[in-house]
C-alpha cells in the first residue's frame, strides 16, 4: 500500500492504495468512478482516456502513483451539475452515441482538444482522436458533434444535425428522437456488467487450452485449491447438468474433460477473493496434454485423411453441406456468351466490440435474488437462460438472466461466454462471482467471422443478362458449430447477389477445424459472398463492354423476380432506386468536371467502384420466428415497454419506445423501456439477422395497439360514449367536448379491476426451409454503395475518400440513429476490406493482442453520404425492414472494384495488401491472390 | 492482473540510482511505460515487475534545453513535448516529424524518446531521426556517467547496451541544423497488424554556400539491419552532387543496390521494402533539400 494525494474532478483525495493500481483501476475500484471504461489494457483503444492536468492519457496502463499530486478529470467531472458539457449534449444531438462504451473516452479526448483548440477542423479532430476507437458509429457523427460543441463553446449556435430525408414522418415514427439511456452514456452513469459489484463478490478466471487440439491426460487442481484466497476450482467433473452448450448444435463443452479442440477451450475455472489470486491459481492447475494433429483449414478438414474432430457428428468434419439448386446450370452456361470464374478468399475477422465479455453469477438466496441469477450483456438472454439451466441440471425457469447494457456485440455476444461458468461458481461458493475477460482472452475465445474460400463462376449473355451462377464455398467453422450452419447458409443463398439469375448451383461446405470457432458477425456470411459476387459482376460488365452500373440495373431484383431459392419477390424491392440514388450522387460528387470512373494526378490514381447487396430480415428458412413484448400504462401518464430484446447499441430500445408512443398517442418522453430480464420481460428472441426492428418492433406496436384499445374502451365507459368517438390529442383522451388524461383512465381501470397491461406475441410470416421453394425469408433489405478511392502508385497504399450509399430499409423508424447504423456498418466493412484479419498459425492465434488487430480509426473515415429508400414492407412495423447488417456487405467489393479501376489489378484476397498491389502494378500483373497475413 | 509490485517516483538522478542499487537488478526503469507495460501483457504468462522506478519526476531528465549549437533532451521528455518544441522544429525538424507519428496522442503524451531508445527497437521512429542527427546519448553505464554515440546503445533487435535494472539513460544531445543544413523524416506504414514501420527514413543534408551541391549528408534507413546505422554508401553517392531532383532520383534508386532489407513476417516482403527505400529517399531528400535551400522548415505529417 502506498499513500496518494490526488485531485479527481475537483475533489482532493488522500488515500492508501495498492501500489500496483493503474489509474483506471484506482478510479473504478477505489473511487467507484466507473464511467472510465477499460477496453484493452494495451493503450490501443482509448476507451479509458482521462485527463491528467488537462492532458489525455490512457488510464489503463497509467500507474496510479504516476498521477500523484495531479488533477484528474473523468467523464463524471465534465458536466456542470445537471447541465451537460456541450460535448455531451452534442454527442446526443448528432447521434454519436450507440453502445456508449467508447463514449467517455471519445468525449474526454475531445474535451482536451477543445481546451487547446477552440475551433478544430476535421483534420485536427482526426489527429486528436486517432487512437480513440469507436466500433459503432463510423465517426462521422462524432466529428459533427465535436465541431458543433466547439461552436457552442465559442458562443455560436450549434451545427444543424445531418439527418437523412425520409418519407411521411408520423408523430413519433420516422422522427430522430434521442436513444434510451443516452444521457447516462455521455455522463458515465451508464452501467455495463463490469460496473456492477456486490458485497462479498468473488472474482473468477478461466484456464484455457494452449493447444489447438490435444487429448487431456490428467487435470490436477489440488495446488490451486490450497492457495489462500481461492474459493473454488472446478473442472468438467463439476458440471452438474449437461456438459455441452451450443445455439444450434450442442457440441461445445462447458469445460473440456477429454479433448480440447481449439486454443482457448475452457478446461478449468477458478473463483477467488481477488482477480490476482484467481490468476495465480490458474498457474497452479496442472493439466497434462497429449497434442493431436491439427486441422488448420477447412479444405484439409474435408479430406479423408483429416482427423475427425467430433466423432458423434454424423458427417464427420463436414458440419453441413448447404445446397442451392435453381434451373439448369449447365444449360445456363451453354447459353452464356461470357463467363468469368475466380477464387476468392476472406480471412477470419474479429468483432472487437469495445466491451470485453463479463458475467456475474449470483446464487439463489443471496440478498433479494430468489433464483440463481446471471447478469450479462448478451444478445440472446432467454437462450442463455436455457443453456445455463441445461448445464446446471435445473429447469430454465429456475434461472434468471438480467441483461445489462452491452458495449457492442455485432454478433459476437450470441454464444455462451462466462454465463454458465459464473452460475456454477456462484452456486458452489454461495457468493456472487464476477468473470471479466481481458481483451486478450476475449480475442482468443469468442466466435469470429468465417474465413471463407469462394470459387464462383458467373455467366451472362451478350445482351447483358445474367444466365448462370455456379459456386463452391468452404467456410471455416472452427472447433464448434456455433451459428456456422445458419451463417454459411446465408453465404450460400445470397451467392447470386441481388440479381435475377435463372440458373444456379451453389454448394457450401461448413467445416469443423481446430481454429477459433466462427459464428455470427454482422453480414452473416453475405459479407463474404458479396466480395466475390460483386467483383465477378464488374468483370462480366467489362467483358460485355457494358457500364457496371447499367449491368447491375439490367439484372437487378425487382418485384416479380424469383430468387435462386425459389422465392417470388412480391413487394419491397428497392434495389433499382438505390442504384439510381448512388449514380446521381456519383455524378454530383464529380466536382463539376463530368463523371469519370478513374483519373490520375501525379503519383495518385483515383477511381470509383460500385457494388450492390441484399440481406434477409429475420431468421427465415422455416425457423419459427417470434417475439414478445409487454406494454403497461401508469397513473402518471407514462408507459413502460418490456421485452427481452438486446440493445447492443443498435437501438432496439428506442425503436420499441417509438412504436409504443406512436400507437398510444403519447410523447416519446413518456415511454420507459425495460429490456432483457427473463423474470420481468417476455422473450424478444435473439438479436441477430437484422430482425429486432421487424419482430420486436411489431410485438411492441401490437401490444401498444391492444393497450390503447383497452384504455379507449375504459374511457368510453367513463365518458359514456361509444369507443369509436374517443380520440387522442396532446396526451388526452377526448370526446364530445370532454377530455381526460390517460393516467386518470389508468387509475379508473385499476380501481375497476382491469389491467392496464397488454402482452403481444408476434409471429413473423411463415418461411420455408432452403430447398423447398417458396418464401425462405419474409423481407429483404437492399443497398448500393460506391467508393471513391485513391491509390498511391509509389507505395500501393489505398485510401477511401468517399462512400456513397443508398439503402432500402422499408421505413426509417429513427432516421438519425438508422444513419448511424449505416455509417458504422460501412466503416466496419472498410476494416474488413482494408485492415482486419485474425491470424491463426496452425490453430494458434497470433492475433492475441488488440495491437495486432487494426480496426478503422477516425483517421480512415471517408466522407459518407447515406440516402434512404423506403419501399414499405407490408408486414414490417410501419413498413420497416432490417438495417443492422446490410451496410456491411457491399463496401468491400465496391472498394475492390475501385482498386481495379484505378490500377488494373484485381484483389482476390482481403485485407488488401499494399505490398502485393504495388508489386503487381510494377510487374504488369493483373491479379493479387496474397494478403498481408501471407507475408512470411 | 497486476503488472508491478512497487512503484517509485524519485526526484533526483542519485535517488533513482540508489533505488536501482537497492533492488539489485530486480527493478525496472520506467518513463511513460507505454512499451514496457504493454509488452508485459503480451507475455502469455507474465510475472509482475518487482519494482518500477519512474524517472519522469526528475527535473534534470525532464527538460528540453538549447545553447548556441546544441539541443539537449532529457530521457523523461515526452513525444508530445518534442513535437510542440519550436526549437526542435526549427533545427532538428526530422525529430519532430518522427516523434509526431509515434502512437496516438494519448501515447505521445506519456511515452518518452528516452524510453523508445532504451527499448532498443531497431526501427523506433525517434531513433531513426536521432541517428541522422548523429545524436549522443548520455547514460549512467557500468557506474559511469558518460556520453555515447546513439548507435553504440544498440546491440541487436530489442537488445540494448544498457543493462536492465542497473544502468540508466539520461538524455540526448545533437547539433542544431545550421545555415544550408536541414533534415526530414518519413515512414511507410500499413493499415494492418502491429504499428511498426515497414520502413522509415531520416536524412540530414548540408548544401554548399551556393546551395548548389551536397556538401555532406547523413542518411538513416530502418529497419535494414539488426540495429540502426547510417547508410554511408548512400551518403557517399550523394555528396558532391548537384542538389536537384535528378541526383535525388539516381541516389534513391542506387540505395536499393546497397541496402538489402529482408522479408519481415506480417510486415512486408523484401521486394516491397526495397521499393520503399527508394520512395522514402526520394521524398525525404526532396524535402530536406528544399528546406536547406529556403532555410524554412515546417514539420510534415505530425499526428497523421
Amino acid at each position: 500500500m502506498s499513500q496518494i494525494n490526488i485531485t479527481v474532478n475537483g475533489q482532493a483525495h488522500d488515500l492508501d492504495i495498492d501500489e500496483s493500481r493503474t489509474l483506471a483501476q484506482f478510479l473504478r475500484l477505489d473511487l467507484g468512478l466507473t464511467g472510465t471504461k477499460i477496453g484493452c489494457e494495451e493503450a490501443e483503444c482509448g476507451s479509458c482516456t482521462v485527463l491528467v492536468d488537462g492532458t489525455p492519457v490512457d488510464s489503463c496502463i497509467y500507474p496510479a502513483l504516476k498521477a500523484a499530486g495531479r488533477s484528474i478529470t473523468t467523464i463524471e467531472g465534465l458536466a456542470d451539475g445537471e447541465t451537460l458539457h456541450p460535448l455531451q449534449s452534442n454527442f446526443i444531438r448528432h447521434g454519436a452515441v450507440q453502445c456508449g462504451y467508447c463514449t467517455p473516452g471519445l468525449i474526454m479526448t475531445s474535451a482536451a482538444l477543445l481546451d487547446e483548440n477552440p475551433d478544430p477542423n476535421e483534420h485536427d479532430i482526426k489527429v486528436a482522436l486517432k487512437d480513440t476507437y469507436c466500433r459503432c458509429t463510423g465517426y462521422t457523427s462524432v466529428i459533427s458533434a465535436i465541431q458543433s460543441a466547439a461552436r457552442e463553446k465559442r458562443g455560436l449556435p450549434p451545427l444543424p444535425v445531418n439527418e437523412p430525408v425520409v418519407d411521411e414522418p408520423m408523430d413519433v415514427i420516422s422522427r430522430s428522437v434521442p436513444p434510451i439511456e443516452v444521457t447516462a452514456k455521455v455522463t458515465g452513469a451508464a452501467k455495463y456488467t463490469d460496473d456492477y459489484t456486490f458485497p462479498d463478490m468473488l472474482f473468477a478466471r478461466t484456464l484455457r487450452s494452449p493447444h489447438p487440439h490435444a487429448k487431456i491426460l490428467s487435470i490436477h487442481t489440488e495446488k490451486a485449491k490450497s492457495l489462500a484466497g481461492v474459493k473454488a476450482v472446478l473442472t468438467y467433473k463439476d458440471v452438474p447438468g449437461e456438459n455441452l452448450h451450443g445455439l444450434v448444435y450442442r457440441d461445445w463443452p462447458v469445460l473440456c474433460g477429454d479433448v480440447v479442440r481449439y486454443t482457448g477451450d475452457a478446461v478449468a475455472i477458478v473463483a477467488a477473493d481477488s482477480e490476482d489470486i484467481a490468476a495465480e491459481a490458474l498457474m497452479l492447475i496442472e493439466v497434462a496434454y497429449e497434442p493431436l494433429p491439427v486441422v488448420g483449414d477447412p479444405e484439409y478438414a474435408h479430406k479423408p485423411e483429416a482427423p475427425v474432430l467430433h466423432p458423434n457428428h454424423p458427417t464427420g468434419n463436414l458440419l453441413k453441406h448447404i445446397k442451392v439448386r435453381h434451373g439448369d446450370v449447365e444449360q445456363g452456361f451453354a447459353e452464356a456468351d461470357v463467363i468469368v470464374e475466380h477464387e476468392y478468399r476472406t480471412p477470419t475477422t474479429e468483432h472487437a466490440f469495445l466491451e470485453p465479455e463479463c458475467a456475474i453469477g449470483v446464487p439463489k438466496g443471496y440478498t433479494d435474488h430468489k433464483k440463481l441469477t446471471v447478469y450479462v450483456g448478451s444478445q440472446i438472454p432467454y437462450q442463455d437462460r436455457d443453456q445455463i439451466g441445461l448445464a446446471m441440471g435445473i429447469p430454465s425457469e429456475s434461472v434468471r438472466v438480467i441483461g445489462t447494457l452491452i458495449g457492442g456485440g455485432f454478433g459476437g455476444k450470441e454464444d455462451i461466454a462466462g454465463q454458465i461458468h459464473v452460475a456454477m461458481l456462484a452456486t458452489v461458493t454461495g457468493k456472487p462471482v464476477k468473470m471479466l475477460y481481458s481483451r486478450q482472452e476475449s480475442l482468443i475465445f469468442h466466435p469470429k467471422r468465417h474465413a471463407t474460400i469462394i470459387r464462383i463462376k458467373t455467366g451472362a449473355t451478350k445482351d447483358g443478362k445474367l444466365i448462370a451462377v455456379q459456386a463452391e464455398l468452404y467456410g471455416d467453422g472452427g472447433a464448434y458449430a456455433s451459428l456456422s450452419d445458419k451463417v454459411m447458409t446465408r453465404a450460400t443463398t445470397h451467392a447470386t447477389g441481388p440479381y435475377e439469375v435463372p440458373n444456379a448451383k451453389i454448394d457450401c461446405y461448413a467445416m469443423y477445424t481446430n481454429n477459433v470457432p466462427s459464428g455470427a458477425f454482422r453480414g452473416f456470411g453475405v459479407t463474404q459472398s458479396a466480395f466475390a459476387v460483386e467483383q465477378n459482376m464488374d468483370m462480366l460488365a467489362e467483358k460485355l463492354n457494358i457500364d457496371p452500373i447499367e449491368f447491375r440495373r439490367m439484372n437487378a431484383q425487382k418485384v416479380g423476380v424469383t430468387t435462386a431459392t425459389g422465392q417470388l419477390l412480391r413487394e419491397s424491392v428497392g434495389l433499382l432506386e438505390t442504384i439510381d440514388d448512388v449514380q446521381k450522387d456519383m455524378v454530383a460528387k464529380s466536382n463539376g468536371h463530368g463523371f469519370q470512373w478513374k483519373w490520375h494526378e501525379g503519383n495518385k490514381a483515383y477511381a470509383w467502384g460500385i457494388a450492390c447487396a441484399y440481406k434477409n430480415t429475420g431468421l427465415g428458412g422455416g425457423a419459427p420466428d417470434k417475439s414478445e413484448a409487454e406494454v403497461e400504462a401508469f397513473e402518471d401518464g407514462t408507459i413502460e415497454v418490456r421485452t427481452a430484446a438486446a440493445d447492443m447499441g443498435q437501438g432496439i430500445a428506442h425503436v420499441v419506445a417509438q412504436c409504443a408512443a406512436e400507437e398510444m398517442h403519447i410523447a416519446y418522453e413518456k415511454v420507459k423501456v425495460l429490456l432483457c430480464d427473463t423474470d420481468l420481460t417476455p422473450n424478444g428472441g435473439p438479436t441477430t439477422a437484422s430482425r429486432q426492428t421487424f419482430m420486436t418492433g411489431n410485438a411492441a406496436r401490437l401490444a401498444a395497439v391492444a393497450l390503447r384499445e383497452a384504455i379507449t374502451r375504459s374511457a368510453a365507459e367513463m365518458m359514456d360514449v361509444p369507443p369509436e368517438k374517443i380520440y387522442y390529442e396532446e396526451g388526452l383522451l377526448r370526446s364530445n367536448g370532454h377530455s381526460m388524461p390517460m393516467g386518470d383512465v389508468v387509475s379508473w381501470m385499476k380501481e375497476s379491476g382491469l389491467s392496464p397491461k397488454t402482452r403481444h406475441e408476434y409471429w413473423g410470416p411463415k418461411t420455408q426451409p432452403l430447398g423447398t421453394g417458396g418464401d425462405m425469408h419474409f423481407a429483404f433489405s437492399y443497398a448500393t454503395q460506391a467508393a471513391l478511392i485513391e491509390v498511391d502508385t509509389d507505395t500501393g497504399e489505398v485510401q477511401v475518400l468517399k462512400i456513397l450509399s443508398s439503402t432500402d430499409i422499408g421505413r426509417a423508424i429513427n432516421p438519425l440513429m438508422l444513419q448511424g447504423q449505416i455509417e458504422g456498418g460501412i466503416i466496419m466493412a472498410m476494416g474488413n476490406c482494408l485492415s482486419e484479419a485474425f491470424i491463426l498459425e496452425d490453430g494458434v492465434p497470433w492475433t492475441r493482442l488488440l495491437s495486432r488487430y487494426k480496426m478503422p480509426s477516425i483517421k480512415q473515415t471517408p466522407e459518407i453520404t447515406s440516402r434512404l429508400v423506403e419501399h414499405r414492407s407490408s408486414e414490417g412495423p410501419y413498413g420497416a425492414k432490417g438495417v443492422g447488417e446490410i451496410p456491411s456487405i457491399n463496401t468491400t467489393p465496391a472498394i475492390c472494384n475501385a482498386i481495379y479501376n484505378a490500377t488494373g489489378v484485381r484483389i482476390f484476397k482481403i485485407p488488401v495488401d499494399q505490398d502485393s498491389l504495388l508489386l503487381a502494378m510494377k510487374r504488369g500483373q493483373t491479379e493479387v491472390h496474397r494478403a498481408w497475413q501471407d507475408v512470411k | 492482473m497486476k503488472l508491478w509490485n512497487h512503484y517509485h517516483t524519485p526526484h533526483t538522478t542519485d535517488e533513482a540510482l540508489q533505488l536501482l542499487n537497492d533492488y539489485a537488478g530486480r527493478a525496472q526503469v520506467v518513463a511513460g511505460g507505454t512499451d514496457l507495460l504493454v509488452d508485459a501483457r503480451a507475455e502469455i504468462a507474465y510475472q509482475p515487475h518487482e519494482a518500477l522506478i519512474d524517472i519522469t519526476r526528475i527535473p534534470e531528465l525532464s527538460n528540453i534545453r538549447q545553447d548556441a549549437d546544441m539541443i539537449y533532451i532529457g530521457a523523461g521528455v515526452t513525444h508530445s513535448r518534442i513535437v510542440k518544441s519550436q526549437a526542435i522544429a526549427d533545427s532538428a525538424t526530422c525529430l519532430v516529424e518522427s516523434c509526431g507519428v509515434v502512437g496516438g496522442p494519448q501515447v505521445r503524451n506519456v511515452a518518452t524518446l528516452g524510453g523508445n531508445v532504451a527499448h532498443a527497437l531497431p526501427a523506433g521512429d525517434g531513433t531513426t531521426s536521432l541517428v541522422a542527427l548523429s545524436a549522443d546519448v548520455e547514460v549512467f553505464y557500468k557506474g559511469q556517467r558518460q556520453w555515447l554515440p546513439i548507435c553504440d546503445i544498440f546491440l541487436g533487435p530489442g537488445r540494448s547496451l544498457l543493462e536492465t535494472g542497473r544502468d540508466l539513460l539520461l538524455g540526448f544531445r545533437f547539433k542544431k541544423s545550421g545555415q544550408g543544413e536541414a533534415t526530414a523524416f518519413k515512414r511507410i506504414m500499413r493499415p494492418q497488424g502491429v504499428a511498426l514501420p515497414i520502413m522509415g527514413c531520416a536524412v540530414w543534408v548540408k548544401l554548399d554556400a551556393a546551395s548548389a551541391t551536397y556538401e555532406a549528408a547523413r542518411i538513416s534507413v530502418a529497419p535494414v539491419g539488426p540495429k540502426p546505422a547510417l547508410a554511408s554508401e548512400v551518403e557517399a553517392e550523394l555528396i558532391g552532387k548537384v542538389a536537384n531532383s535528378d541526383t535525388i532520383e539516381s541516389v534513391a534508386a542506387f540505395a536499393q543496390t546497397v541496402l538489402h532489407p529482408r522479408t519481415s513476417k506480417y510486415r512486408a516482403t523484401d521486394d516491397y521494402r526495397s521499393e520503399m527505400i527508394t520512395v522514402l529517399l526520394r521524398r525525404t531528400l526532396t524535402l530536406a533539400t528544399e528546406r536547406a535551400k529556403t532555410g524554412k522548415a515546417v514539420p510534415e505529417g505530425v499526428g497523421v
